[in-house]
């Protein structure tokens, strides 16, 4: 447990902190932006007194490729293989959001199939990318075992996608219109047989990292997000919930087949590190109830693409939509312009780690020992490609 | 924290004696799921290299470049795509949009290699371990990108149509047209097959944005009758359509017409412009039909002083006194020609060459002589009976109905042909209230005429008996006539030769008919040249002999149209008119 009262170092003046780093008490240190201790590619320039972080500030830039603005060059079809590198752990959620503007901005109604067929697509992602980062989580905290074991069942889940989209890490599966294919011959089984060993996984997981005093010895108290922190930093997801907020875009304002689901809030009430692994921890099992769900209802017949005008020179009227959905770390969105051409005017992807990476880190991360850092970076789920898009 | 907390991680141990979940490397190959998408692969005869893969590409990974051993012909541009893999991102989208479905991906992972260059290639031409591999992603059943369903055209019903000579093909209105121009691909594979190189793809481009002025525009660079044509034409470019690999081609005849039907007379003036400086050489055009009065419009166009002279009391050739109307509209046809007047074409009427006025004066008057005049002499079919009162050749039916004549058939007619004139003159018969029947001495897909006209045909009741060898005709009861045929055995003639239709000698049938309408095909006449000049003509198999811009081998003569080229149909015409106008231009300009 940390003892938030140790610190006697800076002190503020007019609630600012005076750092004078020549006067030896302070070091100035960075991490990242090439760093294990970093989810992904940025960089915190610590301030740090003794090994506790007494200053953060977040840099972020890294990474730009330009994808927004590559976005209003291309055609609305060429901009769907280039969504999903928005985000590597899960890009399905991109993939989604885009063709979702597209379809209400172009007038397009999305056959019956292929919605439950995007709703499973969209939970396994989830599934997959909770599985990633509870082993980016443990590992943090230097429990590598743990890692391999939710990166090989994050492995059997991308199997899963090779075979129903055709690749593994980016699906380009969800295009305007639909889906691109429907699933393949005994893929309920296949899909039944990764989530009975994912159960099992899980369950082990359990044992050595919920149940271990090590890793609640780190993480409880760690990274408190306090319920005024969370509006003022625009929190969502996990993070929100693990706060006591029940915030869910999948319940609160129902998209695909979500509302046709069974699942509701699951929310924490410490709100530290280790409260929102536990609640990433039973959304997983709720994933794989949902995923149940789904391929249970799925219908086995019928359309799963509707045909869209020319994709050579589909023309989209004049207007705006903003589209948003729950990836696992919150709350995604997608605001997409269009002004009658054959490409978007604007497309502006809103990203949770946007503020969970920049702001909101820069605040939780002071009085926090520099070997938590990591542990607290990864407790965020962070994901810097979504902030520089 | 308590002492649950402390012992629980030791269960981690109990792993020690089960299989681990994780390896160094994959000890076995795992073979890419079935759709997954790996390198390309690409049925090289299948495909006809549209470009459409490099059209949709949105890294520019595809090229289409030409390869050794596939030849340009009609309907395949010769090229292959070439693939970057420094670029593709294996979105797959190439496969998706294919129209031929000729590009497919391997299942393949990985391919190492220490030369970088190789990882550029044509799939299917350079070889790979993957070409053949069955597995791969491919389009789904259901999903295709392109869109294979025409718009469906309304037509008049048989029975309403074959009451009058209404038109029966009603035409696209806007939403209809817009649709249908938004299946073309602009791959341009078209261009190539059309006699006249239209500018399809930018004339439906121009449709699908509402531009109809661009579209007329775009027509008349290469095609004086839009509106004809946009009705009648032949229409090679639709069999070669990319669309028409996985779908119904794209309805180019009819999108054509869309733009002619919505752009009225007296704005054609306002579209093309037709301030050219007169250049004070004068060019005199033999026939008034397609093909002269295209070369007439594009010499204007060059500033030439053009005067036409047409055997006849209106203009047209074939096109009105051959086609009737239900097909092709006077109104419409005269659209086409008093724009084409309006542009400074002079048209002398009932002035044929040979009879008022001399071919030789021409040639001394003017700077250079284009004639155009047609197949207008029938064929005879070469049977006995041939010269009995009540056997009325095709050309003649149809122009007696051009003229408001009756053309004196009676209530059973017998049509002897598989032309797209036989077909004219079984409907215009089955108009003028006849039971018709068409017999043709080959099977029905040998039939020369335009499948649509055959099943057109048939919907209005009009009865074909195929491989029906015509006997002899002789006189029946009450001016009727006894048609004689017999049955004919299609017999192979071997590789590359259609099979002949041979007699079958027990099988000889004579039905009782009131007239009997062969249509057989025509030929050219000659007679308008004189002795002297047709000496220095070069004639081949009856028709005249001209180098690639048209010209005969009187170096100021020139020809064009049906007695000239193999293909006889309007827009062959059109496109030689247009060819010998440049010709003429070239050769005057020299």
């Amino acid at each position: 447990m940390i003892n938030t009262d140790r610190s006697k170092y800076p002190k503020k003046i007019d609630g600012k902190p005076e750092i004078d780093l020549d006067s030896g008490k302070y070091l100035k240190i960075w991490q990242g932006p090439q760093h294990p201790g970093v989810t992904g590619n940025m960089a915190l320039e610590l301030t740090i007194c003794g090994d506790e972080v007494v200053e953060c500030k977040t840099h972020v830039g890294y990474l730009h490729r330009g994808f927004e603005k590559l976005m209003e060059q291309r055609k609305f079809i060429q901009n769907f293989p280039i969504v999903c590198r928005i985000c590597v752990p899960e890009p399905d959620t991109n993939e989604y959001l885009y063709a979702t503007a597209i379809e209400e901005l172009g007038g397009i109604k999305v056959p019956e199939r292929a919605l439950w067929i995007r709703t499973l697509n969209l939970e396994l992602s989830r599934l997959g990318s909770f599985l990633m980062q509870v082993g980016g989580q443990a590992g943090a905290f230097g429990m590598g075992t743990v890692t391999q074991w939710s990166i090989t069942h994050r492995d059997y889940i991308l199997d899963l996608f090779e075979e129903m989209t055709g690749g593994r890490v980016y699906h380009m599966y969800m295009l305007p219109g639909g889906v691109r294919a429907p699933l393949p011959e005994g893929f309920e089984d296949r899909v039944e047989a990764v989530l009975k060993k994912t159960e099992k996984i899980l369950s082990d997981i359990e044992k050595v990292l919920l149940n271990n005093a090590v890793f609640k010895g780190r993480a409880m108290g760690l990274g408190i997000i306090t319920p005024d922190m969370v509006d003022k930093y625009g929190v969502v997801g996990p993070n929100a919930r693990a706060a006591g907020l029940k915030r869910d875009v999948r319940i609160d304002t129902p998209y695909e087949k979500y509302g046709e689901l069974d699942l509701k809030y699951i929310t924490g009430t410490k709100s530290d590190a280790y409260e929102r692994t536990l609640v990433r921890f039973q959304e997983m099992f709720q994933s794989i109830s949902i995923i149940r769900q789904i391929m249970k209802k799925m219908p086995e017949k019928g359309p799963f693409y509707v045909k869209t005008p020319n994709v050579l020179y589909w023309k989209i009227p004049a207007g705006e939509t903003y589209k948003k959905a729950e990836a696992t770390r919150g709350e995604y969105g997608y605001y997409v312009v269009t002004d009658g051409s054959d490409k978007p005017r604007r497309v502006c992807v809103r990203g949770p780690s946007y503020t969970h990476a920049i702001a909101l880190l820069q605040d939780l991360i002071v009085n926090v020992d520099i070997a938590d850092v990591p542990g607290l970076m990864t407790s965020l789920h962070t994901c810097p490609p979504e902030i520089e898009r | 924290m308590s002492l649950r907390d402390i012992i629980s991680p030791f269960y981690v141990w109990k792993r020690v004696f089960e299989k681990p979940y994780t390896t160094p490397k994959p000890l076995e190959d795992r073979p890419g799921a079935p759709r997954y998408r790996g390198f390309h692969k690409n049925g090289v005869d299948k495909c006809i290299g549209c470009g459409t893969c490099e059209a949709i590409c949105q890294n520019q990974a595809i090229d289409l470049v030409p390869v050794e051993g596939i030849q340009t012909t009609d309907g395949d541009s010769g090229l292959r795509p070439k693939i970057d893999y420094g670029r593709c991102c294996w979105c797959a989208l190439c496969v998706d949009i294919c129209p031929t479905g000729s590009l497919t991906m391997s299942n393949e992972y990985t391919w190492v290699d220490n030369d970088a260059e190789v990882f550029r290639y044509i799939p299917g031409v350079d070889k790979k371990d993957w070409d053949y591999s069955e597995k791969g992603y491919t389009r789904a059943d259901d999903y295709l990108l392109n869109n294979p369903d025409r718009v469906p055209m309304e037509i008049l019903d048989p029975d309403t149509r074959t009451k009058s000579f209404i038109e029966m093909v009603k035409g696209y209105s806007k939403e209809q047209a817009q649709k249908e121009a938004d299946r073309c691909v602009e791959c341009g594979i078209c261009i190539a097959t059309c006699p006249a190189h239209m500018d399809i793809p930018n004339y439906i481009k121009a449709i699908r944005e509402d531009n109809l002025e661009k579209g007329l525009e775009l027509l008349y660079e290469t095609n004086p009758f839009p509106g004809t044509c946009g009705r009648i034409c032949t229409h090679k470019c639709e069999e070669v359509c990319a669309i028409s690999h996985t779908g119904v081609p794209v309805s180019i005849r009819w999108l054509k017409r869309y733009i002619v039907d919505q752009t009225p007379e007296e704005k054609y003036n306002q579209i093309i412009s037709s301030t050219v400086d007169k250049n004070g050489k004068k060019v005199a055009i033999i026939g008034a039909g397609p093909g002269g009065l295209s070369a007439a419009y594009y010499l204007v166009g060059f500033g030439y002083d053009v005067t036409v002279y047409e055997a006849r009391e209106n203009a047209g050739g074939m096109l009105r006194y051959g086609i009737p109307e239900y097909r092709l509209p006077y109104d419409q046809l005269d659209k086409d020609i008093n724009f084409i007047k309006n542009r400074g074409v002079k048209i002398k009427y009932n002035s044929p060459v040979g009879k008022k006025i001399s071919f030789e004066t021409l040639m001394k008057d003017f700077d250079a002589v284009f004639f155009s005049t047609g197949l207008t002499i029938p064929y005879s079919i070469g049977i006995e009976g041939e010269d009995n009162p009540g056997v009325i050749p095709a050309l003649d039916i149809l122009d007696d109905v051009t003229k408001g004549r009756d053309p004196g058939i009676g209530k059973r007619v017998a049509v002897i042909g598989g032309g797209n004139t036989a077909m004219d003159a079984a409907r215009t018969s089955k108009r003028l209230g006849s039971d018709v029947t068409i017999f043709y001495r080959r099977r029905e897909i040998d039939m020369p005429a335009d499948i649509e006209e055959i099943e057109e045909a048939k919907e209005e009741n009009i009865k074909i008996i195929p491989q029906a060898i015509p006997i002899k005709i002789e006189k029946g009861k009450n001016g009727s006539l006894l048609f004689t045929w017999g049955k004919a055995e299609m017999v192979d003639q071997g590789k590359g030769k259609r099979p002949k239709p041979v007699l079958i000698e027990d099988e000889i049938y004579t039905e009782e008919v009131d007239t009997i309408i062969p249509a057989i095909g025509q030929q050219a006449d000659y007679d308008f040249i004189p002795k002297n000049i047709a000496e220095k003509l070069h004639f081949e198999r009856g028709k005249v002999k001209t180098n690639e811009s048209g010209q005969t081998d009187l170096p100021n003569v020139f020809a064009g149209g049906d007695m000239v080229n193999k293909t006889a149909d309007a827009i062959s015409a059109i496109a030689d008119g247009h060819r010998a106008a440049k010709g003429i231009d070239r050769f005057l300009n020299k």
